[in-house]
């Protein structure tokens, strides 16, 4: 059996929750308030995800970095190898809001996308 | 020069203050003046998602919901002037300087004041210590990393557990740089949860409730931070002091709503919010003056700005066609118990489009307790809350047929029964 | 590279400044060396900006001279350097009865050293022209020729002023070893040897430093630091007159008062410290500022502060000026003790030391010398017709970029582009006024390192806050990849 502790972030409240795994089974959830603590415990416990903001370089643009994000959220244990694809990855001017500047972000099967658009220099 | 219309400031209360005169009276014509070189305002370093959610159903980045609005500017012939700052306001003349244009004037039918807020820096808040390089406030260091792409340091403490001190806690974590703490003057975070587990908690970052930092080292550049815990009337307490080796200290430390050119055109202030009093249809002082977004109180969610500004906007078009109010009974809304300040500050009742919404910040945290509103002492609305607190905005939204026998005051208070 | 000259000026704060600009005059080769990379950086750029009329110091000293002597240069001076100077009038305050015999001793003093139009007012007309005053106000010795300047300002034209007159300077260079040769001096400098007929020690609070590399007769500076809080343009009318409490031996006190520019000052402190260099702001040196401001005037909104700031001031023992040429050192000159009230005395230290120098080397005066110098151009004092015109010429000047104090592109490019231009953010600031208003340059510094890092042709991440190792960035992002 393992204990799990986490903060609820549904609301300011940020209850302290506690879950009680036996393997990837949930044997038990407490410290949470109402529903959408427990939705949020079962979640986090099982496949923390997370959506990863970021710049990436861009070349012959007005602007040589332009905002981009995970088109989806990613395991929470992949931020820093997806940050390190995006670190090393460039698109080229024009770019326009939901360009995909990569196909397939650390193997984790999801794409990044601009979230601004540049002009050419 | 001549418009309807003047919107100081493109950024999110701008737009869509704009956006909604124009769908008012398409007719209208309507000019936004923005000092920075592309519209959007402050959104455009926000990079982070989580906006969005009350006004488009989903999360987006700053930028992108700043481009919802912007795309729609062309299609409503809505004007703007960009690296345009301006100098003074008055109920009918907006005068601005742009390199263009030098310095002119636009003659206007309404003003609309969306100039937003700026951060509380290093020198208003009193910190001792020598004046090196590395001394950030947050939203500065957000758009070195986010806007020019260059990093304002490698080793991070944060003073300031607002949300943007929390987002760039994690943005400067993802770029690479180590960040050693954040501290909070008060025994609980202004920011949300969300950002404190997601910011922090996912990189190990410590939060230390009750710190501040207490001395600044370095003479050219920053070389560490000493940081003490705090009493309950803030003040540092002896034996408590760690040096930390940073070199760089971020400020989180409050937003100051942006009123220089409110006061100079003599419009009055709430000293609680340090924005504009206005009323119902977010009409200043001066008639035909109007105000929304984080110039007439600092907001958590752009969604509300959004929103109200759009009611700002509505009111400035209809303001333009009938040019006055008409006649008729006046609420004023009091600060009750725990209640810092209200927005709007009272109710021209006729003026009313639909329900009232009244949004609000306490004075500190409450758990378990109730919010109630009163119509002339009489309780009309009592709803328990599990928790208040000054981080959050709070709400209440009273329809406008309760409001029609027109009480004289309506209280709102934080009650424990 | 020829590294002689006539004169060799030590510290390019405004003592060395002033001195260079009256040597300027005169037909010899002048190089001020500066350990910082740029003028104002020491005692210069941290104090309250006060002309003083000269009540304070003891008659005879030189103190006193060089004060009633700076006060009467300065009105000219501010026109012919366009500097920000307004003559505000001070107002030294008593606020119990039984010290009233202080400030008939002070106005004697001042009738002694010949200061002009004095008077003391009665609390009625104290507060008629003071309405903040202190309800405790008894009485104030009023003197109307006390003023508040720009100290930046007065330091930069005067720097200015003596380079386009052809003085040379040599910044980021500090003095290491000064040794006689010959007839005259060799001056040892960040690994180079400059050679002079005579030396002009301004070094301010390293001064005893200097002097003691060729002196037997040592002398000893106490660095003094001293807290201020600045506060906001909005409550510019709050106080109208440099307002001190009555001196005590520390000094004159903690004053309020306008700055040239509508900000309100309050300070300074005066703690006896170590370090020449370093003047860190203290927490009780913050609450003693708050209280000193109380004791005078009521009601002052402190919660207005912008910034908090420290300067030290260099004491030596003797409490006098000591502006002489250095006992058994023919041609090193000394300008050592130099504090309040040395901004107000620096234009008449610099006629002195000036005269000395040029009787010790025989100096002619040129035929031309140009005594004006224009500060960076301000399209917002400007009448407007000439502000469009300057606006369509150059459309930079149509640009702010300081939003607080109404700072314009062209206005920096100007402070970069000038002779001893601006090379750090510091330095912008200190020329153009852009960083130093409410948001002290959180929207512009971004945009004030882009234009220095244009003008300057390097790149961003090389920008400084006051040059040496102050860069403002660590590098670029994704820089690895």
């Amino acid at each position: 059996m393992e204990k799990r502790e986490l903060t609820c972030i549904n609301c300011p409240m940020g209850c302290r929750i506690t879950v009680t795994m036996e393997g990837d089974d949930i044997i038990a959830v407490e410290g949470n308030t109402c529903k959408r603590g427990f939705v949020y415990a079962c979640n986090e416990v099982k496949s923390p995800v997370r959506t990863v903001t970021t710049t990436i370089k861009v070349t012959g643009g007005v602007v040589d970095r332009v905002s981009c994000k995970t088109k989806e959220p990613v395991p929470k244990n992949k931020i820093f190898e997806v940050m390190d694809a995006i670190n090393k990855a460039s698109c080229k001017a024009p770019v326009a809001i939901g360009d995909v500047l990569i196909e397939d972000c650390a193997g984790t099967g999801i794409p990044v996308v601009a979230t601004k658009a540049v002009s050419p220099a | 020069m001549k418009a309807d219309i003047v919107i100081v400031g493109g950024g999110p209360a701008g737009l869509a203050a704009a956006i909604s005169a124009a769908k008012e009276d398409i007719n209208l014509n309507i000019l936004i003046l923005e000092r920075d070189s592309e519209l959007g305002g402050i959104l455009n370093q926000c990079i982070h998602n989580g906006f969005g959610l009350h006004t488009f159903n989903e999360e987006l980045t700053g930028p992108e919901y700043a481009a919802r609005f912007e795309d729609q500017l062309d299609g409503l012939g809505i004007h703007y002037m960009l690296d345009t700052m301006v100098l003074d306001v008055a109920s009918s003349v907006v005068t601005a300087v742009n390199s263009k244009e030098g310095v002119f004037t636009v003659e206007c039918g309404a003003v609309v004041l969306c100039m937003g807020c700026r951060e509380r820096p290093r020198g208003a808040l009193n910190i001792p210590g020598l004046r090196p390089a590395g001394v950030f406030t947050a939203g500065t260091a957000q758009r070195l990393v986010n806007i020019e792409g260059f990093m304002p340091g490698k080793e991070v403490v944060i003073l300031g557990s607002g949300d943007i001190g929390l987002i760039m806690a994690r943005r400067m974590t993802l770029e690479g740089a180590r960040v050693k703490a954040v501290c909070e003057l008060m025994p609980y975070s202004g920011g949300l949860k969300r950002n404190i587990v997601q910011c922090l908690d996912d990189f190990d970052i410590p939060l230390l409730l009750s710190h501040t930092v207490i001395d600044i080292k370095g003479k050219e550049r920053v070389t560490s931070v000493v940081i003490a815990e705090v009493d309950e009337r803030s003040k540092p307490v002896p034996g408590t002091e760690q040096e930390i080796t940073c070199d760089t200290l971020l400020l989180s430390c409050g937003l100051i709503p942006e009123n220089e050119l409110s006061r100079s055109a003599g419009v009055k202030i709430n000293p609680a919010t340090n924005g504009p009093v206005v009323n119902e249809s977010f009409e200043t002082s001066i008639p035909g003056v109007f105000a929304c977004g984080n110039v007439l109180h600092v907001h958590d969610l752009v969604d509300y700005v959004s929103e109200e500004s759009g009611r700002a906007g509505r009111s400035a078009a209809r303001f333009v066609k009938a040019n006055k109010a008409e006649e008729g009974p006046v609420i004023n809304i009091k600060n009750g118990n725990g209640v810092r300040y209200t927005v709007p500050s009272f109710v021209r009742v006729n003026e009313l489009d639909g329900d009232l919404v009244i949004r609000f910040r306490s004075g500190n945290v409450y758990k378990d307790n109730y919010i109630s509103v009163l119509f002339d002492g009489e309780t009309k609305l009592h709803r328990r809350k599990p928790i208040i607190t000054p981080g959050e905005m709070e709400q209440v939204i009273l329809k406008k047929d309760d409001l029609t026998a027109a009480p004289s005051e309506i209280l709102i208070e934080i009650t424990e029964v | 590279m020829d590294n002689s000259f006539d004169v060799i000026i030590i510290g390019a704060g405004v003592t060395g400044c002033a001195i260079a600009r009256e040597l300027s005059r005169f037909d010899c080769s002048v190089l001020v060396i500066e350990k910082d990379e740029d003028v104002c950086c020491g005692t210069s750029k941290a104090n309250s900006g006060i002309v003083h009329a000269g009540y304070d110091a003891k008659p005879g000293t030189l103190k006193a001279k060089m004060n009633i002597r700076g006060n009467e240069m300065m009105t000219s001076l501010c026109e012919d350097l366009d500097i920000p100077f307004k003559r505000i009038g001070s107002l030294v305050v008593c606020t119990d009865a039984a010290q009233r015999s202080g400030i008939d001793d002070l106005y004697a003093r001042g009738i002694t050293n010949e200061v002009p139009d004095m008077r003391i007012l009665e609390a009625d007309e104290l507060r008629e022209i003071e309405p903040n005053i202190s309800d405790d106000a008894v009485c104030a010795l009023y003197a109307p020729t006390a003023g508040v300047i720009c100290p930046f300002r007065l330091n930069i034209a005067l720097a200015e002023c003596a380079a386009q007159n052809g003085v040379e300077f040599k910044f980021d260079t500090k003095v290491t070893n000064v040794i006689r040769d010959g007839d005259g001096w060799a001056v040892e400098a960040s690994d180079i040897t400059y050679n002079a007929r005579a030396v002009i020690n301004a070094a301010g609070c390293h001064a005893d430093d200097i002097h003691n590399l060729v002196s037997d007769k040592k002398l000893h500076i106490t660095p003094r630091r001293g807290d201020y809080m600045l506060l906001d343009r909005s409550l510019e009318g709050f106080v109208k007159h440099v307002i001190f409490p009555q001196p005590t031996k520390m000094g004159k006190g903690i004053l309020v008062t306008p700055t040239v520019h509508g900000n309100t000052i309050v300070g300074p402190t005066a703690v006896d410290v170590e370090s020449k260099d370093e003047a860190p702001v203290t927490a009780e040196g913050l609450v003693k500022v708050q209280e000193g401001s109380a004791k005078n005037v009521k009601g002052l909104p402190l919660k207005q502060v912008i910034t908090g700031f420290s300067g030290l001031r260099a004491h030596e023992d003797g409490g006098e000026f000591i502006l002489e040429e250095a006992e058994g050192c023919p041609g090193f000159f000394d300008c050592v003790g130099i504090e309040s009230p040395g901004l107000t005395a620096c234009p008449a230290i610099g006629e002195y030391m000036a005269s000395l120098l040029s009787e010790k080397l025989s100096l002619k005066q040129k035929d031309t010398w140009n005594g004006i110098c224009k500060d960076v151009v301000k399209p917002f004092e400007l009448p407007s017709a000439e502000r469009e015109k300057l606006i369509r010429n150059n459309p930079e000047y149509g640009r702010i970029i300081c939003r607080c104090e109404t700072i314009t592109e062209g206005e920096i490019i100007d402070a970069i582009r000038r002779p001893l231009g601006a090379k750090s953010l510091d330095g912008v600031k200190r020329r153009t006024r852009a960083g130093m208003g409410r948001c002290q340059g959180g929207f512009c510094s971004p945009r004030v390192m882009d234009i220095l890092s244009r003008e300057l042709g390097v790149p961003l991440d090389s920008i400084t806050k006051s040059g040496g190792d102050s860069k403002i960035l660590t590098g670029r992002t994704k820089d690895e990849g």
